[in-house]
């Protein structure tokens, strides 16, 4: 008798508990508040694009009936790319707005300024908009996770690929005087390594503020330089690759993957000023020839088209913005019903070769609780006059 | 002081004490962004107000207050209430210096040096041979102080009581400055320069001065700020932060004490009820503000409570 | 040597952007002695505008005297919607708006318009000049336009009698109006030219630069600076000033202090420049009688 008491029991007891809903602050049955700062005023605004296409998607995410039945609610504050004001907004969202954790904040020293806060207050900072690499340290700041492959990184193939093609160049670099510049930088020198000094033999910087480049890329080509790694913002890099098609001087150019667009940077600056440039890229290109036809990009442009229809599908931050809210889409839905901050830092360090059409081939997001580098893969690419040309295989950080 | 000024004071002083046990310890922290504003205005506004001498450059000396703190505690551990003495001294020498060869720029060619100065600054804060005391673009992040002698406090309130008590010290120190002799000196300068010479006024000391104890002031405020953010970066400092200044005593009425606070209130809320208004174009929203309040306050709200004061009184 | 050379002609293009937004700043200045921090927003929206109708089909010149044109209405609007209710304010409070103007301006534009950089034609041949590498043809021509409008601004303001009632009223607003003189009108005038000219920069300067919201926003530094050293109220004066203040940078910035400090040794050029000519190289020295 006692033994089938017993058995009894131990078979209740093993019968798993009917799934629960866990959530924290900002997620219940029918909403998940998310929270987010961007540039929309000031010198960056620029950037505040990818806020409007993060938002624009959520809203195409919420019209298709929402992750697991749950509508998202995005709340985007300007923080000017101030830090003190990223401070206060990241604050208003965590304990005012009561979100369940903040997604894609963008720019390195803002993030920095909230970096400790979000780690304190055990609130996760989502793949940040900036492509430092401090980011992933999961041993000190298991709450805070990048998501686009790293400036250093980038850098790092650029100079090894320089190393294997042209074991005598001369490389000069232009870059903005800011830590997206001065990262990309730390990432070429790093790859030389001990060769640093043999091969770089002119730097010059700009500030966002300067009119143009011009006089910086005439400087560049007085030091005799035959290879060019062009750190460059958009509208600096049209000007960049412009003059120095102009001045004559045609170095192996290769171009930073932030101003890569054919339609927003390549056309101003001239196509046919633009062949032979090589950069790294991770997402395809959309006003790039070689994707017109693709299946894989059509729910992206019918999106741009009924959520987005006065922007520019040139401008590259679209792209990234719907690509990024899609990386966050599916670890939501891994999610299920425990929206608590800590599974959702778990599922987020949990996606396993997730594949996104608006990535290019072969590249897919993986993350482990010990490697918070969403994207490693990049590929190398070189404009033909008409579109980007794939070449070589997929290169990951290692 | 009348009956009527010591209560009205009495009153505001019991509210601004018991605010950060009303309010979360986000508003707490605003208001506190508030008092360090208020701080940096009177700065501005004893040199551009009382003494008419234009700054369009005024965050140069807010970025140098801030960096001295950080570094000071990054670099040798400094206790953050030690800093703010530092910041203080070494931006009233800076503020000095500087003042000595703006003496002989009025007006507009003054405006221009400023101006230079803002612009200058967050570039000269990364330049790569100062990178291993100001962190260059990555910036200095600061430990946030935890309230002494075990006072039930948390940090947020902590700070908002420091930065309150420093604040009325400046406050005072600004008050007298103002009420006696070097304020009635600097207004004459203001006014009429030449005359005030005739009469002895030593101009070149006085408005050397002016600059020094102004971007003191200022230089105070930055290192209190950066204690408040716990985070200094050149892009924390760059111009529009001048200009914000500038639009901040306009707004809260030049030449007045208290328009310090009001234009204080003005720049830190202000811009977060715009961004709400609209995501779009958030600073147009913010410069229509401005444009109102000049059109319906062009002597600041300060100049307007005295106007219905004034009135209430006659 | 070659090298220097380049630097100095490549000065000398950026220079011609900073003269020309000069000249606006010294023509506002000598119609209403106010520097309006407003005037490069004010260049970059009109050169939307022309850029508007360029791409809505207009040939080049139609669009570009049409934009000259609402340059100017717009000019005289701003004066007497917005600033004319303010005049009497103090100083300060008149710079206020012309700051907010700049932020409504900058934020509508990128509003409309969005960030993504435009091009802009250019009226000149794209080949270079001479077959030289260092400056195109459009930059050549840009600084040919800056010159032509630096004349008919001069011979206007010194040769005909609508010249010297706007500089009248500027001058001297109370005896201006005892003349006859219509002060309001001349204020707005002068808005508007300076409104044209403000344009014209901006639509040699976009070719070079490549059309965006923030296009004006840097400029504006190098323009004041350039304006206040050559002598805020001489347009002979800002246009030097532009042209020294560009090569200057340039040269320095690539041999002497590097770029870093580009914007530092601004500084100290203009205070160095200001102390030993307060009143700018070629300003008149302003005599107060006591």
């Amino acid at each position: 008798m006692k033994a089938l008491l017993v058995g009894v029991i131990a078979a209740t007891l093993s019968v798993p508990a009917i799934a629960q809903k866990k959530y924290d602050a900002g997620a219940n049955d029918r909403e998940i508040k998310i929270g987010n700062t961007n540039p929309y005023s000031g010198p960056a605004s620029a950037y505040g694009q990818i806020g409007k296409a993060i938002a624009a998607y959520f809203k195409m995410v919420n019209d298709q009936g929402g992750i697991n039945g749950r509508k998202i609610d995005f709340v985007s504050y300007d923080d000017s790319y101030s830090p003190p004001k990223t401070v206060e907004m990241a604050r208003k969202l965590v304990e005012q707005d009561q979100v369940l954790f903040l997604f894609q904040t963008l720019g390195t020293p803002s993030n920095t300024a909230i970096h400790k806060y979000m780690n304190t207050m055990k609130v996760p900072q989502l793949n940040v908009a900036t492509g430092a690499t401090k980011w992933n340290d999961p041993q000190n700041f298991k709450w805070t996770m990048g998501w686009q492959p790293n400036y250093q990184t980038e850098g790092r193939i650029y100079a090894k690929h320089i190393m294997a093609t042209k074991p005598n160049a001369k490389v000069a670099i232009l870059y903005q005087n800011d830590d997206y510049g001065k990262d990309y930088l730390k990432g070429m020198e790093d790859g030389f390594g001990a060769q640093a000094s043999k091969y770089i033999v002119a730097k010059a910087s700009y500030e966002v503020t300067d009119p143009t480049v011009d006089s910086q890329i005439v400087q560049l080509q007085a030091s005799g330089a035959d290879t060019f790694f062009n750190i460059t913002t958009p509208k600096f890099a049209a000007q960049a690759i412009r003059k120095a098609y102009d001045i004559g001087w045609k170095p192996v150019q290769y171009l930073n993957n932030v101003s890569i667009s054919v339609g927003s940077v390549l056309t101003p600056a001239g196509l046919d000023k633009s062949v032979g440039l090589i950069t790294a890229a991770y997402l395809k290109e959309p006003t790039d020839a070689r994707w017109a036809n693709d299946k894989g990009l059509e729910p992206f442009r019918a999106f741009m088209k009924k959520y987005m229809p006065d922007a520019n599908i040139a401008d590259n931050f679209n792209i990234y913005g719907y690509t990024v809210g899609s990386t966050l889409a599916a670890a939501i839905k891994q999610c299920g019903d425990d929206l608590t901050r800590e599974n959702v830092m778990r599922q987020s360090a949990n996606l396993k070769n997730l594949r996104l059409e608006t990535l290019l081939p072969g590249i897919t997001i993986t993350t482990t609780p010990s490697d918070y580098a969403p994207i490693e893969a990049v590929q190398l690419q070189r404009f033909n006059g008409k579109q980007w040309e794939l070449f070589g295989d997929v290169m990951t950080s290692q | 002081m009348s009956k009527r000024t010591l209560v009205i004071g009495i009153v505001l002083l019991a509210v601004v004490c018991t605010l950060p046990f009303i309010v979360s310890n986000y508003r707490t922290f605003q208001l506190t962004l508030v008092l360090v504003y208020a701080i940096a205005l009177l700065g501005l506004n004893i040199l551009t107000g009382y003494n008419g001498q234009i700054s369009l450059g005024h965050g140069a000396f807010y970025a140098l207050g801030a960096y001295c703190t950080a570094i000071l505690m990054d670099h040798w551990g400094v206790p953050y209430w030690a800093t703010i003495p530092v910041a203080g001294a070494v931006c009233l020498v800076v503020g000095f210096l500087f003042g000595l060869p703006a003496l002989r720029l009025e007006g507009l060619y003054l405006a221009l040096a400023t101006f230079a100065l803002g612009v200058a600054m967050p570039q000269l804060l990364k330049y790569h041979l100062l990178e291993k005391w100001t962190g260059g673009v990555q910036g200095i992040v600061i430990m946030k102080p935890s309230p002494p002698f075990g006072l039930p406090l948390n940090p947020d309130q902590w700070l908002y009581f420091f930065t309150l008590a420093i604040g009325a010290v400046m406050f005072i120190l600004g008050y007298n400055l103002i009420r006696g002799r070097i304020g009635r000196a600097l207004v004459a300068i203001r006014d009429q320069h030449i005359a005030a010479e005739a009469m002895g006024i030593h101009n070149a000391l006085y408005k050397s001065l002016a600059f020094g104890v102004s971007a003191m002031f200022t230089g105070v405020a930055g290192a209190l700020g950066a204690v408040a953010v716990q985070f200094v970066a050149p892009d924390s400092f760059n111009i529009f932060l001048s200009i914000v200044f500038l639009v901040g005593i306009v707004v809260g009425g030049l030449a007045s004490i208290p328009g310090a606070l009001y234009g204080a209130l003005f720049i830190q809320f202000v811009p977060n009820i715009a961004d709400e208004i609209s995501k779009a174009a958030p600073w147009a929203i913010f410069g229509v503000f401005m444009i109102g309040f000049v059109y319906l306050m062009p002597t600041g709200v300060a100049g307007a409570v005295r106007l219905i004061t004034s009135r209430r009184r006659a | 040597m070659d090298a220097l050379l380049h630097q100095v002609l490549a000065g000398l293009a950026t220079g011609g952007i900073y003269a020309s937004l000069a000249l606006a700043l010294v023509m506002i200045y000598q119609a209403t002695h106010l520097v309006n921090f407003a005037q490069g927003e004010m260049a970059m929206f009109t050169t939307y505008i022309g850029w508007s109708l360029i791409e809505a089909g207009m040939p080049y010149w139609a669009a570009f005297f049409l934009t000259v044109a609402f340059a100017f209405v717009l000019g005289v609007v701003i004066e007497r919607v917005i600033i004319r209710p303010v005049e009497q304010a103090p100083v300060l409070a008149v710079v206020v708006v012309f700051i907010a103007l700049l932020l409504i301006l900058n934020s509508v534009t990128g509003w409309i318009y969005t960030y993504t950089i435009k091009t802009f034609p250019s009226p000149f041949p794209a080949q270079p000049l001479f077959g030289n590498r260092y400056l195109s043809s459009h930059e050549l021509g840009a600084i040919g336009v800056t010159l032509v409008v630096l004349f008919l601004l001069y011979a206007f303001f010194r040769f005909t009698p609508l010249g010297l009632a706007m500089r009248a009223a500027a001058q001297n607003p109370e005896s201006s109006r005892l003349v006859g003189i219509r002060v309001g009108w001349m204020l707005a005038l002068g808005w508007g030219l300076a409104a044209a000219v403000g344009s014209v920069a901006g639509m040699m300067v976009a070719p070079i630069v490549y059309l965006d919201p923030n296009m004006m926003g840097g400029v504006l530094l190098y323009a004041f600076a350039a304006a206040l050293v050559g002598g805020i109220d001489n347009p002979i004066g800002a246009v030097v000033g532009g042209f020294v203040v560009g090569v200057l940078e340039n040269v320095l910035g690539a041999f002497v202090i590097g770029n870093e400090l580009k914007l530092s040794v601004a500084l100290v050029i203009i205070i160095g420049v200001l102390l030993v000519k307060p009143s700018g190289f070629f300003g008149r020295v302003q005599v107060t009688r006591v």
